[in-house]
């Protein structure tokens, strides 16, 4: 009974970022359309896309193997496991212990080496243009990540994502080091989630695409379960961020219904204004050539590495 | 007694390699011969775990009355040795039953067949050898036979520069042990390991037998830059061979270097960690730099065996220095992770040695550009070589990540260490590490993707057809571990609780008893990971999402041409290519590791003639030390070549004068 009663939150969870996945990119593009001036289109619409597209039939080509079929649930339950794993209205949560943040960015890893792989099957340019240049990418992005990790071990005394969101709680303070991982885990996550300055997310038919050109040659359900993937991505890194810096609000393990009720107003309104932020910088600056991306996710890279250096020499900074 | 047996096994295999001279030539001697060793290995392998887990700590010491008349030759088989012989006859096991099948293809099995039974016995004698004369002896018996096994298509040039390169560095690894334990063994000649164990160094000597070791056990693990060796020699042998060199002989020299360093020469210094942490993270990132480079897939998994070997020695250095400043408790920690990185890269290399193997058989071909699509040909071996794929770049829940976990966590513990130079050479080589873990999944997206996915890229590949049963058993069997050991990692990191014990002298605490199997290397509060669950949510969510999908959404499926923005070209020339796919890497990364250089040649408007794209990738390790060593001693070898034609009165002469100066300088030494 106790089990049940534990595994409820988690189960709420697992089914509230499935459900705020779509709102969330529906919003950031209310926004971003109202931003520019323009009317844009309603916060439902990506519901409605989803709806559509898994109503129609998959074209497959004519030489798509067994992996591109499989690859799109492959790539949504990573994901979704992954999302599911960071706190998002609470802490403490029944399965939280199963993967740490080294864990959550590897299995985040996990959904890329399929989207990758995807990219290649059906062998035409625009999939393996974007593969690779995922690829690369991911090789500065994941250590950055792993670097953030680090440095919020170290304060923290965990990697356990839990234990990382009570500490920043009763242990609040400015710190160098974190100001550091905050601005390394933006970039990491402006370019995880292919959006400008990286990626452009409303882009199409561009020799520049990168996420879109490996997704090229799906359609119908499939289609619809990798935007899915890419949505929850989204969620993710916003609950992410929101968790470990903005830690405000977040119900401590076996709170009271009214506590999980302030968690979640607080989570919404988390989304809401990283959201906006977001698209804020999104409208405020111009996508870089792809070979500048390397050095704009260095700076990720050794941003972390610095502010982990930094609490290799002392834990005050 | 399991030392007994494992020797009697070894007999068992020198007996084959006898019969293998025997009955070469026969129709079905490939299949007996493999099948005898395969025995064998399950055999050592029963043996060896059972040792590992019911040994007592103080296993009783074997001795035979054959080698040096006054010391004899000792065995004995030690909770270390038990777990790399596990490691040696698994690997052994699969790569026989593997060659059951795939040795049907070998068209000069007569080159192969002897020296194959021959070399795994040398590697088992080298994990028994209680004594350094029976040690050294091994391990030469080791390196030459499987240079004979790499010298076995030696029509092609290639091979037989690969062979000669390897003989060298191999030499030179013997000889650089041989040195090391004569320092060890002192001026009485203790060549017996339990007395060098207790004898009392002079200050210096230690750090002197460190380098040394590092040099010649490195050399044959492929450290950077003794390294150059390794992507020759593995690929050029017969591939289950290539399987047992990469997957298995680079964990004997592992075990050299634990046996010597850890056990043999007592308590650590700070700063040898440094070494050999710096000397692990450098080719950790060299090699897997290296293997998205290659074009061969056979090469590209020597270089990623160099990428993994450097994990491995990554996480012997944490351990040396926390060993160094009394941490046990995370010595223990570092050195389980290292071990078990050790174990999980001898699964997954050999699977992707034998799936290689496959596509090489099947096809002809080791240039990923010439094949493709050949998931759609070998359907079982594509999903098998996947499968070893996501082991080795480190994702979850498959056995790669866990061990690179460990190692992560061991890197955290390690702000606690009181000196500065490790305290700002750590995070530098923690981000090494990712930074390798990261390539090392761009590098198989590549080799899978450019090899198995696509449209294929020749006649060749088009018509490959499905590997035998046996190589896909052991592939099979291979691919089984590898997820076992990724979602029960808590049993076998206790089945390592004795090595760590006695090598750092505390072991990591029990996982078995920890609810839902996760795994805890400190304390719950500070970290934790369960690959059963992650396994268990991933495949709920999984049936989920198709179960909800297949529900409610069209199920109709149309097959027609690739979309491709409208313009699909029918040549599959035009897809992209392996070069291509590592372009945006190289660019990033090369110029720095290769010093590398694009070319372009474009032709000026009106001239017919196609543009051209070279690409120069250098080794640097080969320019810097081997090219400089190799010219020293062509000029010196050159001035000497006029001592060959001088007259008797001047041989003589000179006889003379090198006498009296070797007696004059013994004479000044005491």
């Amino acid at each position: 009974m106790d089990l049940i009663l534990e595994l409820i939150p988690q189960g709420a969870q697992m089914i509230l970022v499935l459900a705020l996945a779509p709102l969330l990119l529906g919003y950031t593009r209310k926004v971003k359309a109202r931003l520019l001036r323009r009317r844009g289109p309603p916060l439902l619409q990506p519901y409605r896309d989803l709806l559509r597209l898994i109503r129609k039939e998959a074209v497959l080509a004519e030489n798509a193997s067994w992996l591109f079929r499989s690859g799109p649930y492959m790539i949504f339950s990573a994901t979704w496991v992954a999302a599911a794993l960071v706190p998002t209205f609470a802490t403490g949560l029944y399965a939280s212990w199963t993967a740490d943040l080294i864990a959550i960015a590897a299995l985040l890893g996990s959904a890329r080496f399929f989207l990758g792989l995807v990219g290649m099957d059906i062998g035409t340019s625009f999939g393996g243009i974007g593969s690779s240049r995922e690829m690369m990418f991911a090789s500065l992005a994941e250590p950055a990540m792993i670097m953030i990790a680090f440095t919020l071990a170290l304060l923290a005394g965990s990697t356990q994502l839990s234990y990382i969101a009570q500490f920043m709680l009763t242990h609040s303070s400015l710190r160098v080091s974190l100001g550091l991982a905050l601005a390394a885990l933006v970039i990491v996550a402006l370019a995880e989630n292919a959006r400008i300055p990286v990626d452009n997310p409303a882009t199409h038919l561009e020799l520049t695409m990168v996420h879109e050109a490996m997704v090229l040659e799906y359609s119908g359900r499939h289609l619809a379960v990798l935007e899915f993937a890419a949505a929850l991505k989204l969620l993710l890194y916003l609950s992410l961020i929101g968790c470990i810096f903005v830690p405000w609000g977040l119900a401590p393990a076996g709170s009271s219904l009214t506590g999980y009720a302030v968690g979640l107003a607080t989570y919404v309104g988390k989304l809401a204004v990283g959201g906006f932020l977001l698209v804020l910088l999104e409208t405020s600056i111009a996508k870089m050539r792809v070979f500048r991306v390397p050095d704009f996710l260095g700076i990720a890279l050794m941003l972390g590495l610095l502010a982990m250096l930094l609490l290799f020499v002392s834990r005050s900074f | 007694m399991p030392v007994a047996i494992v020797l009697a096994s070894v007999a068992a295999l020198l007996a084959t390699a006898v019969l293998a001279v025997a009955i070469q030539g026969r129709r079905s001697a490939s299949r007996l011969i493999y099948l005898i060793c395969l025995g064998a290995c399950v055999i050592g392998l029963a043996a060896a775990s059972y040792q590992l887990v019911h040994g007592t700590p103080t296993a009783p010491e074997l001795h035979l009355p054959i080698g040096l008349p006054w010391i004899g030759a000792h065995f004995r088989m030690d909770a270390l040795g038990a777990l790399f012989l596990c490691i040696i006859n698994l690997g052994g096991a699969a790569a026989s039953l593997f060659a059951v099948g795939y040795g049907q293809h070998e068209t000069l099995s007569g080159r192969v067949l002897p020296f194959y039974p021959a070399f795994l016995a040398g590697m088992n004698v080298v994990l028994l050898a209680a004594d350094a004369f029976s040690f050294l002896v091994a391990w030469e018996f080791m390196s030459l036979s499987s240079w004979a096994l790499v010298m076995a298509h030696h029509q092609d040039p290639e091979n037989r520069r690969a062979g000669y390169v390897y003989i060298i560095m191999a030499s030179f690894g013997t000889l650089a042990l041989l040195l090391a334990f004569g320092l060890l063994a002192g001026p009485d000649g203790n060549y017996a390991f339990a007395t060098m164990r207790g004898a009392p160094h002079v200050q210096w000597l230690p750090s002197l037998v460190l380098i040394l070791v590092l040099l010649g056990a490195g050399s044959k693990a492929g450290l950077a830059p003794l390294h150059v060796w390794l992507p020759l020699a593995h690929p050029a042998a017969p591939s289950h061979v290539s399987a047992l060199m990469s997957g298995v002989m680079t964990k004997v020299a592992v075990y050299g270097f634990i046996r010597i360093v850890f056990d043999l020469m007592g308590s650590p210094v700070w700063w040898w960690s440094t070494i050999v942490l710096g000397i692990g993270a450098v080719t950790a990132a060299l090699g897997v730099l290296s293997a998205v480079m290659q074009r061969d897939l056979k090469r590209l998994l020597a270089f990623s065996t160099i990428e993994n070997i450097g994990i491995v020695f990554i996480g012997l250095g944490l351990a040396l220095a926390f060993k160094a400043n009394g941490m046990h408790f995370a010595s223990a920690l570092a050195f389980t992770a290292a071990l078990l990185h050790a174990l999980n890269h001898s699964f997954f290399k050999s699977l992707l040695f034998f799936g290689a193997g496959s596509v090489l058989s099947a096809t002809g071909e080791r240039d990923i550009e010439k094949l493709g699509a050949l998931i759609q040909t070998m359907p079982q071996t594509a999903f098998l070589f996947l499968g070893g794929c996501m082991a080795i770049s480190a994702l979850p829940p498959l056995n790669g990540f866990v061990s690179e976990w460990l190692i992560f966590q061991a890197i955290l513990v390690s702000p606690d260490l009181p000196q500065w130079g490790l305290k700002l050479m750590v995070p530098a080589v923690g981000a090494l590490l990712a930074l390798s873990a990261a390539l090392s999944g761009a590098c198989f997206v590549r080799a899978f993707g450019i090899a198995f996915l696509g449209r294929p890229r020749s006649p060749a590949a088009k018509a490959a057809v499905e590997t035998d049963v046996f190589s896909r058993a052991a592939m099979g069997t291979l691919l089984a571990l590898c997820v076992l050991a990724g979602i029960l990692p808590g049993l076998v990191i206790d089945s390592m609780a004795p090595v760590a014990l006695g090598m750092v002298g505390q072991s990591m605490p029990a996982q078995t008893g920890i609810p839902w199997l996760s795994i805890v290397p400190v304390a719950e509060s500070r970290s934790s990971y369960n690959g059963l669950l992650v396994f268990v949510f991933i495949t709920i969510s999984t049936l989920v999402a198709i179960e909800v999908i297949h529900r409610f959404a069209s199920r109709a499926v149309r097959r027609g041409p690739a979309w491709d923005c409208g313009f699909p070209d029918p040549s599959p020339a035009t897809q992209y290519t392996a070069d291509s796919f590592a372009q945006p890497i190289r660019r990033v990364f090369g110029p720095a590791a290769f010093a590398a250089r694009e070319r372009v040649d474009m032709p000026p408007p009106g001239d017919a003639r196609p543009a051209r794209l070279s690409v120069a990738l250098r080794d640097l390790a080969w320019d810097a030390i081997y090219a400089p060593v190799g010219d020293v001693i062509i000029i010196l070898s050159e001035k000497l070549n006029h001592l060959q034609f001088l007259t008797i009165r001047k041989y003589l002469s000179l006889v003379f004068v090198v006498l009296v100066a070797l007696l004059l300088t013994l004479s000044l030494w005491n």
